[in-house]
């Protein structure tokens, strides 16, 4: 009697929990920062502002946080995944394509899931997977070797499968997918292997493509003018990173990679649209509303993928539908995002390649002569770290490199298929020829290039007057995203594994944890039963914190 | 490009292949040869037009295989490395090129520079090298290899696998403009007055690692101390006085040899 009673039992427990808890509406993403105890997409809200609402945690108390859980990844190699939670249950991807379900509150593990990729696969830059898209009851991720997976949130079994592009060819997606409305959302990375990047929109249903835009214009599309020849063909324009939506526009807002070769522009004369943009599509049509390109004819890799920050602020005495964007090529931009008018824009480190920006935005370039060094360095003034925006403070934040800079050089380059398509190179500028320069990530717990080649630090920039309202330095550089709460907390990390609190509107350390991994993605805040929680990943560890009991 | 460095994907069979590649670091040449500078610009500009697609700038971009820093496959001398490029390494993708006589000579001069086109680099013979390390040279004295000899300057016992053969010979020559900023000296003064100087090993946003005059092995933390000093000179001496350039070249060829991962 009682072996057929417990399993009965069992799946009415289940059953009765399945309908609350499982299904992410549109509406519920559209409306995701009123429910600040989830994080439902990468950036945490439509808006991407890394601003959590949850207030329990402030500046009085956060010296009281302790350790709750510790979750270790069983995969080596920087870990830059943002996780989901939703409704107690937290989605977090590790390299390459594994997915793991979590009890958020006590970091035991529900269920994983691990996809293997085609030997086929490659990337410039680590088997890196940065996260999910959830919608109704099932989650969606990007695969090294192109292709996207749905999975049944519940069970951890894939439901469809769908190739976006030839693996072989140095397509691959390392991008958490954005579920905007009915669809979901991804772009295509492989900028150093001459792809033609795009982003696709698909049936959540059915994995059904539903539009693509690409972002080098072909033959007869608009843009195509700034390419010359064939060079579109092996263009690049990579997409890595998730973009931003403003629903009642119904834009969606991406940023744009690098063009191929990266470090020849002498190879594809033009403009070479839509490389190092930010472009915005219609979410039901993938139509182009408009672009602004960062960086025309980009020779120092530049690429454009950092998150758009969207906020109404003050612009010249009215409230302004402002997208806000540090960008890798060391200038901070305010643009209108309902037409991409360029607002304003100013560097925000040490710069150059151009000497300013003129009316419309567009670079003043001032080449260095060849063998003379470049600020800043190749890995950019920030890079794909998510910044972060607090509407009480009015500031926007982010994780720079100061004092970085790169002898860029210049090579011929011939595509071969699926092979490396760079033309050049960059060395870091150091002050003994041969010296360790500082690298791209960690692998060494021993800082062997030292904070002469280049440091990190987090600024607070005030988007209405372009200047630094603060700087946190550190010794060593960071690609630590950025969280700001509602009780003006900001939670940072770094390379040196140090997981900090600052005081957002100062900048000052309230409180810190010496984790010791370096700390490669953005930290979330969630809450069960009335706590609120603050998790970050440091090395190879997914660490949860609250206030003490 | 973005993310996190190269291949880390590939990371088991990198691994693999570093197991291998210990078999044959042992073997390194005693090629003795002298390398100019047209030579080596020649072979940059081979390299740059033709290696490069697969090799890489850096010349790492084959899993095992270090270019720049002398890390082969197949390859011990250079008479290995001339046929390795002219006969290519069938099943490993390596077509055979060939090439003329000087840019032969030029690119296995650029390989053998670690790609250092400013410098024009001899390498002598690593035994001979080694006696002079331990005997006129006095190198023991503050470096140590293998466990044999001091400690207050850096652990040569893998420097040839961290440093191009250009970078040891203008350390030799030229120690101050050759002293990365890691290895400089510190000098800290704590709050509570004491004087601690060493070698840096390691460093921090709040904390400081090094290894002080007595050997001991010491952190502290930037809270605590007052004044921080690094020394910008290095307080080894020029050697291009002290040795005759095919003893400088025999060094260099020694501590290339020194390749203890």
């Amino acid at each position: 009697m009682t072996l057929v009673l417990r399993p009965l039992l069992a799946l009415a427990l289940v059953a009765s929990a399945w309908p609350a808890s499982a299904q992410i509406t549109p509406d519920r993403l559209q409306h995701a920062s009123e429910e600040p105890q989830n994080w439902l997409t990468y950036s945490g809200t439509y808006a991407s502002q890394r601003h959590s609402l949850l207030r329990q945690v402030d500046t009085g108390n956060v010296k009281n946080l302790e350790l709750k859980w510790v979750l270790p990844n069983q995969a080596f190699g920087a870990w830059q995944a943002t996780p989901l939670v939703v409704d107690g249950v937290m989605y977090v991807t590790q390299r390459p394509n594994d997915v793991l379900a979590v009890d958020a509150k006590t970091g035991r593990v529900f269920w994983q899931y691990r996809y293997t990729n085609s030997p086929d696969a490659r990337v410039c830059c680590g088997a890196n997977n940065r996260g999910l898209a959830v919608l109704g009851s099932t989650l969606f991720m990007g695969t090294l070797d192109g292709h996207l997976v749905a999975i049944d949130a519940a069970g951890g079994r894939p439901l469809w499968n769908v190739a976006l592009g030839d693996p072989a060819l140095g397509y691959s997606i390392t991008m958490a997918p954005l579920a905007v409305k009915d669809k979901i959302l991804v772009g295509v990375g492989g900028g150093e292997y001459g792809i033609r990047g795009f982003v696709a929109a698909f049936d959540p249903a059915s994995g059904k493509e539903l539009w693509r835009f690409y972002t080098i214009p072909g033959p007869g599309e608009r843009g195509h003018e700034t390419w010359s020849g064939d060079t579109w063909k092996t263009g690049g324009g990579s997409v890595w990173m998730t973009p931003s939506y403003d629903p009642e526009l119904n834009l969606t807002y991406w940023g744009i990679g690098n063009p191929g070769p990266d470090w020849n522009a002498a190879l594809r004369p033009g403009d070479n649209l839509y490389t190092d943009s930010v472009i915005a599509l219609d979410a039901d049509t993938g139509t182009l509303k408009w672009h602004f390109q960062f960086t025309p004819n980009d020779t120092y890799d530049y690429d454009s993928v950092q998150v758009a920050v969207l906020a109404d602020i003050p612009w010249r005495g009215s409230q302004t539908k402002a997208l806000m964007w540090a960008n890798r090529n060391g200038f901070f931009y305010v643009l209108n995002r309902e037409t991409g008018a360029f607002l304003s824009g100013a560097p925000f480190v040490k710069v150059n390649w151009a000497s300013g920006l003129d009316a419309k935005g567009r670079p003043i370039k001032t080449t260095q002569p060849a063998g003379s060094p470049t600020w800043p360095g190749n890995q950019g003034g920030t890079n794909w770290y998510s910044p972060a925006f607090s509407p009480r403070t009015g500031l926007f934040y982010l994780s720079a490199w100061e004092g970085y800079a790169s002898i860029f050089r210049s090579e011929p380059a011939t595509y071969i298929p699926g092979r490396n398509f760079a033309g050049g190179g960059h060395t870091v500028v150091t002050p003994v020829p041969g010296a360790p320069g500082v690298r791209i990530g960690r692998y060494s717990p021993i800082n062997d290039w030292t904070d002469v080649v280049g440091h990190g630090a987090v600024i607070a920039i005030d988007p209405q007057t372009l200047q630094r309202k603060w700087t946190f330095p550190q010794y060593d550089v960071t690609d630590s995203g950025i969280l700001t709460t509602a009780t003006d907390l900001l939670f940072t990390g770094g390379r040196e594994g140090y997981f900090y609190a600052l005081d957002a509107r100062s900048g000052e350390v309230l409180w810190k944890a010496s984790l010791g991994g370096q700390i490669v993605n953005g930290p979330i805040s969630y809450a069960i039963d009335g706590k609120q929680y603050v998790a970050v990943i440091s090395g190879n560890s997914l660490y949860a914190f609250a206030l003490r009991d | 490009m973005g993310g996190d460095g190269l291949s880390d994907f590939s990371a088991f069979s990198a691994f693999i292949a570093a197991l291998l590649l210990t078999a044959t670091l042992g073997a390194q040449a005693d090629h003795g040869a002298q390398y100019s500078q047209a030579e080596i610009a020649a072979g940059y500009r081979v390299y740059s037009a033709t290696c490069v697609q697969c090799h890489g700038a850096n010349g790492d971009g084959i899993s095992g295989v270090d270019l720049r820093r002398g890390v082969f496959r197949r390859a011990a001398s250079d008479e290995d490395l001339a046929r390795v490029i002219t006969s290519g390494v069938s099943g490993a993708g390596m077509p055979p090129f060939k090439l003329e006589p000087a840019e032969l000579t030029g690119v296995i001069a650029f390989i053998r520079a670690g790609f250092d086109q400013t410098v024009s680099v001899r390498v002598g013979d690593p035994a001979r090298g080694r006696t002079l390390f331990d005997g006129k040279g006095a190198c023991a004295a503050c470096h140590r290899v293998q466990g044999r000899g001091a400690l207050s300057a850096p652990d040569l016992s893998g420097v040839g696998l961290v440093r191009t053969v250009g970078a040891l010979q203008r350390s030799l020559l030229d120690p101050t403009s050759a002293m990365v900023p890691a290895n400089r000296p510190v000098r800290a003064v704590t709050n509570s007055g004491d004087t601690v100087e060493g070698r840096r090993l390691n460093e921090d946003t709040y904390t400081l690692q090094l290894l002080d005059a007595h050997g001991r092995l010491r952190s502290l933390a930037k809270s605590d101390i007052r004044t921080l000093t690094y020394a910008i000179a290095s307080p080894m001496p020029a050697y291009g006085s002290r040795l005759r350039p095919d003893e400088i070249a025999d060094l260099v060829g020694y501590l290339a040899s020194l390749r203890e991962p």
